[in-house]
């Protein structure tokens, strides 16, 4: 039994399941990767999933995968390629194949290998028929052939489920297998299977039996001879849980509106990938939160922008498509001078484009999609776990400067996960929300000098805000609209001399934000670096990983990254000049190198990938080492910390 | 799956409103805005029915608020002394759904017009009907564009020539009561600019009920489409072209009997439809009495088909529908109310228990 088995221990492993839409792949991907984070290794994940709920069966458009990277230290990406596939029919063989690296092990269920099957797949012949012949297509993989639906279906007959039903269990086969291989802690799983199916126990007992079974399968079976150990990781103490961003940036919201004591509102239209979020929060209406699915993403900002207006925390999510068609909107809330917070999950574009797939080609959307001159304040988580923190920071923005912000998420933010150190509650920001309770001008008519009357564009001094008197409030009464303010008394003016400074002034008032944000944390181990990384978004992770492959390898590199879009930190031209050489990775043609140049002419070199997936860290390693050898006036060669075999491999930071 | 949400005992559309005990007058109402309509528009007339009519309302004038979208009529809000947004085209009902759902402390109003709330907001519109919230949307309809200089309007007759249809227009028009009791709107009423007991009766019955009271007022627009409503105003022809409409009163219009009191048309049921037949020929008991109360819509409905599509000689005024549905922002709030009595302790203690449940692990 066990004890012929051998164990290697590993420092971090990169798998990916995939198969069919419907074989319920990314849950498979979300149990493994929960019982990794209670096991303690730090991860991070990728589901990959097409825009149909049921895409055309068995072929390469319908497969669904998810990568989860596990390791016993701080890891940053979810790993550019994986050491282990594993393909529930021929299409998902297919798709992915060309992903892995030299040597990687591929557990393939036989059982979908039909002519029918390869055929959907574009297969002429069956690949698994020449495993180990001369002309193995697979020769430079180590193949697991199994008969996991046939072995499933065996495992659970005593159920008395349909062929088919049954056949449905393979995933949590699989997920037993591979929990048995890694070492994994079932617990997890069990209880979460006990509470899924708590109502069907045939079902239940059928994907017990199924993850049991792949459990016993893995150690019994000749098959696999090797088991992997990947200790714990070290991380910052705390308590931690395994959490996605758009979890995450649901709970900021949440956060929010304690932390500022306003009710939150959210007024929502679902759109891909940022419905999750209205999901969450209509959960939560103890917290005081109301949702409203609106008609249509204009009416969701609308009732934000209403509930703003008597006094909540206006929030509207959405993606790029949702954007523009808010846009309108948003300009009423600059001019209106209105909190709002406005989230988008960055989706593949433009139109609809990749509904399902990141991309992180709306900040220009976000900094310019208006007409008019329209500033609005734009905040950036850089990982799932971080969408929380974010979140926060931007109602912190919307409340106290009294002004839309908008939350630049993505796809893959929104999707992935990662272990999250718990915050504490009392720590996080106390939001004022300063209602304004009173008069706050001396009109001529004052008898005694004291203000009788109320401005509602009179600002403070110190944020350029405007005050916020909610309807309900004796003596305060207002009107606000679309049209221009005359400064101070809010009146419409059409006075060109107060137009220009009204315009000023609301570009003022963003760009004072600046002077409430820390300085820009500049990773730069060495301190002489010539070249900095600059990225924004959900690259943190691969331009972290890219950076840590060139100091492997023994060059210098400095890293930063931008949470605050608009306005930038105070410290960043500085920060930009003391390089030669600035590089910026995006997951877009060039938006935020272009925002970099315009405002600091600065020669920002752009690194730009659109595939609808995160940045991969070792090409961008060799980018970035090209730039080391151009500044340094040195030969780079980045060896096995770049592109080269064998170590294709997220490194650890060095110590 | 399907959850009873309960139904919340139906109130008056202002009952959760503050109310002020001491008298009040227009003049506290009128903001210190210069009005900016052209001479002569009928906006002025429903303007100053407006601040006449609100003090009647007894309510905390600070708990009052006016959204208006964009248009001649939207101008509104700036010359009430209340809270008011002046918003973006077509958009108001959604940004009142906002207000009236956050606050159940106010009372909400939408000042809209046929283009702004039939044309580019028309989603809004009939979607805050279906959905109930406690707002009273006033809707100016003067069957023309006005303030980009006199384009035909979602309310315009077939064949009308404007700037942008020379030839005609060949757009077929909405009838506005039609399309609220087509969405199931619980108040849908119509009156005139230019009859002022009229206009306040009505908006005292849309302020008073609980839900979206949907009022349709012809206002006339002297410069782009003066006359439209000619035959309702004429003395000479009003009493053939009005058809009153009053709860539990039978259907008459036209020249009065001096001694029934009755007109000597009448509608009568038919069918699916409404009939225009003379009094004279008619039972008494033929006569259709309007029943604003009717749960279905239906009969409300064929009255609305009386409305003349082209020159305007023949229409019903008054209230066609006035029933009682649970409004959209009381079943949120009392979900959202609800849930915070189910649970105990401090928001800071529940979301301390939020961020740490599910599997969490232990470091160092």
């Amino acid at each position: 039994m066990s004890q012929t088995k051998q164990v290697k221990q590993l420092d971090r492993v990169i798998i990916r399941f995939a198969g069919d839409s419907g074989d319920g792949m990314q849950l498979t991907g979300d149990r493994f990767t929960q019982e990794s984070a209670v096991f303690g290794n730090d991860l991070v994940t990728l589901p990959n999933f097409p825009a149909e709920i049921r895409a055309p069966q068995g072929t390469l458009p319908g497969v669904s995968s998810f990568q989860v990277h596990f390791a016993d230290h701080d890891i940053l990406t979810a790993g550019d390629r994986p050491d282990v596939l594993v393909a529930m029919n021929p299409a998902a063989l297919k798709a992915n194949v060309g992903d892995l690296p030299k040597g990687a092990a591929i557990i393939v269920d036989t059982h979908d290998f039909t002519k029918r099957n390869l055929d959907k797949a574009g297969y002429a012949t069956n690949p698994l028929d020449f495993l180990g012949d001369a002309n193995d297509p697979l020769g430079e993989f180590q193949v697991h052939a199994v008969d996991l639906t046939g072995m499933t279906v065996e495992a659970v007959k005593e159920f008395g489920l349909s062929r088919k039903d049954a056949a449905r269990a393979k995933n949590m086969f699989a997920l037993g297998l591979l929990s048995w291989m890694y070492g994994r802690p079932t617990e997890p799983t069990t209880k979460f299977l006990e509470g899924k199916f708590k109502k069907s126990p045939d079902i239940l007992g059928a994907n017990l039996a199924a993850f049991t079974a792949g459990w016993n399968f893995g150690e019994t079976t000749e098959t696999f001879v090797v088991r992997y150990e990947i200790k714990p990781a070290v991380l910052p103490s705390g308590t931690y849980r395994n959490i996605t961003g758009n979890l995450a940036l649901s709970y900021g919201l949440i956060a929010a509106g304690v932390r500022s004591g306003l009710p939150v509102f959210l007024g929502s239209y679902p759109i891909t990938p940022a419905t999750d979020i209205l999901h969450e929060l209509a959960k939560h209406k103890s917290f005081g939160v109301t949702t409203l699915q609106a008609e249509d993403e204009i009416a969701g900002v609308g009732a934000a922008i209403g509930a703003s207006f008597a006094g909540s925390l206006g929030v509207t999510t959405t993606s790029g498509p949702g954007i523009a068609l808010k846009s309108e909107a948003i300009g009423l809330a600059v001019m209106t001078e209105l909190p709002l917070l406005v989230v988008d999950v960055q989706r593949g574009g433009p139109s609809t484009g990749l509904p399902t797939k990141t991309e992180q080609a709306d900040l220009m959307q976000a900094m310019y999609g208006r007409n008019g001159e329209a500033p609005v304040p734009i905040v950036a988580p850089q990982s799932p776990g971080d969408c929380f923190a974010a979140a926060v920071e931007a109602a912190r923005i919307a409340i106290t400067y009294r002004t839309p912000v908008l939350l630049l998420s993505d796809g893959y933010l929104a999707n992935g996960s990662e272990p999250w150190m718990i915050p504490s509650v009392d720590d996080l920001p106390v939001i004022e929300p300063n209602f304004a309770t009173g008069p706050n001008h001396v009109s001529a008519k004052s008898a005694d000098g004291e203000p009788d009357e109320f401005w509602p564009y009179l600002r403070d001094p110190e944020t350029l805000a405007r005050p916020w008197a909610i309807p309900g409030t004796a003596g305060l009464e207002h009107r606000i609209g679309g049209l221009e303010k005359g400064e101070g008394h809010g009146n419409i003016s059409y006075d060109p001399a107060n137009h220009d400074l009204m315009v000023r002034t609301r570009q003022a008032k963003i760009n004072a934000i600046a002077k409430s944000l820390p300085p820009l944390e500049v990773d730069d181990p060495s301190g002489e670096a010539k070249v900095l990384v600059i990225g924004w978004g959900s690259t943190y992770g691969p331009i972290g990983a890219a950076c840590r492959r060139v100091r492997r390898a023994g060059y210098h590199v400095a890293q930063t990254h931008l949470r605050h879009l608009n306005p930038f930190p105070q410290d960043l031209g500085a920060i930009l000049k003391g390089y030669d050489k600035v590089l910026v990775p995006e997951m877009n043609l060039g938006q935020l190198s272009k925002l970099l140049r315009a405002e600091y002419l600065v020669d920002a070199i752009g690194y730009n990938h659109v595939y609808g997936l995160p940045l991969k860290a070792a090409e961008l390693a060799e980018a970035i080492g090209q730039l080391v050898g151009q500044a340094e006036g040195i030969d780079v060669d980045l060896g096995e910390h770049g592109l080269n075999p064998p170590a294709d491999h997220e490194e650890a930071p060095l110590a | 799956m399907s959850i009873d949400i309960g139904t919340p005992s139906l109130r008056s559309g202002t009952e959760l409103v503050p109310t002020f005990d001491g008298p009040q007058t227009g003049k506290e109402y009128t903001s210190d805005q210069e009005v900016r309509w052209c001479p002569g528009c009928g906006d002025y007339a429903v303007l100053k029915a407006v601040q006449s009519f609100l003090p009647d309302l007894g309510l905390r004038r600070e708990n009052i608020v006016f959204v208006s979208g964009i248009g001649c009529s939207s101008r509104f809000p700036y010359y009430l002394d209340t809270y008011g947004m002046h918003s973006i085209h077509g958009r108001a009902p959604s940004i009142a759904t906002g207000i009236a759902t956050a606050r159940e402390d106010l009372n909400v109003w939408v000042v809209t017009g046929d283009g702004d709330a039939l044309s580019i907001g028309g989603n809004h519109l009939i979607h805050a009907l279906r959905r109930n919230v406690n707002m009273t949307i006033l809707l100016f309809n003067n069957r023309i564009y006005g303030l980009t200089k006199g384009q035909y309007s979602p309310t315009s007759e077939v064949g009308k020539v404007t700037k942008t249809s020379p030839l005609g227009s060949l757009d077929h028009p909405f009838n506005p009561v039609s399309l609220a009791l087509g969405a199931e709107a619980t108040f849908v009423a119509r009156t005139i600019d230019s009859d002022r007991k009229h206009l306040t009766g009505v908006l005292a019955a849309a302020a008073a009920h609980r839900g979206t009271s949907f009022v349709e007022i012809y206002q006339n627009c002297p410069i782009f489409n003066d006359g439209a409503f000619d035959a309702i105003k004429d003395n000479e022809t009003k009493d053939h072209a009005i058809i009153p409409l009053v709860h539990g009163e039978p259907i008459t219009f036209g020249a009065k009997d001096a001694t029934t009191g009755m007109g000597d048309k009448a509608l009568v049921r038919t069918g699916g439809g409404v009939e225009v037949i003379d009094t004279a020929s008619a039972r008494v008991e033929q006569i259709l009495a309007h029943d604003a109360h009717d749960p279905d819509p239906s009969t409300a409905f064929a009255i609305s088909r009386l409305t003349a599509a082209d020159y305007l000689n023949r229409s019903p005024i008054g209230i066609f529908r006035q029933v009682e549905r649970p409004t959209y922002d009381d079943l949120a709030r009392a979900q959202v109310n609800d849930a915070k009595a189910s649970v105990d302790g401090t928001d800071t203690d529940r979301l301390t228990k939020l961020l740490n449940a599910g599997d969490t692990w232990n470091i160092g």
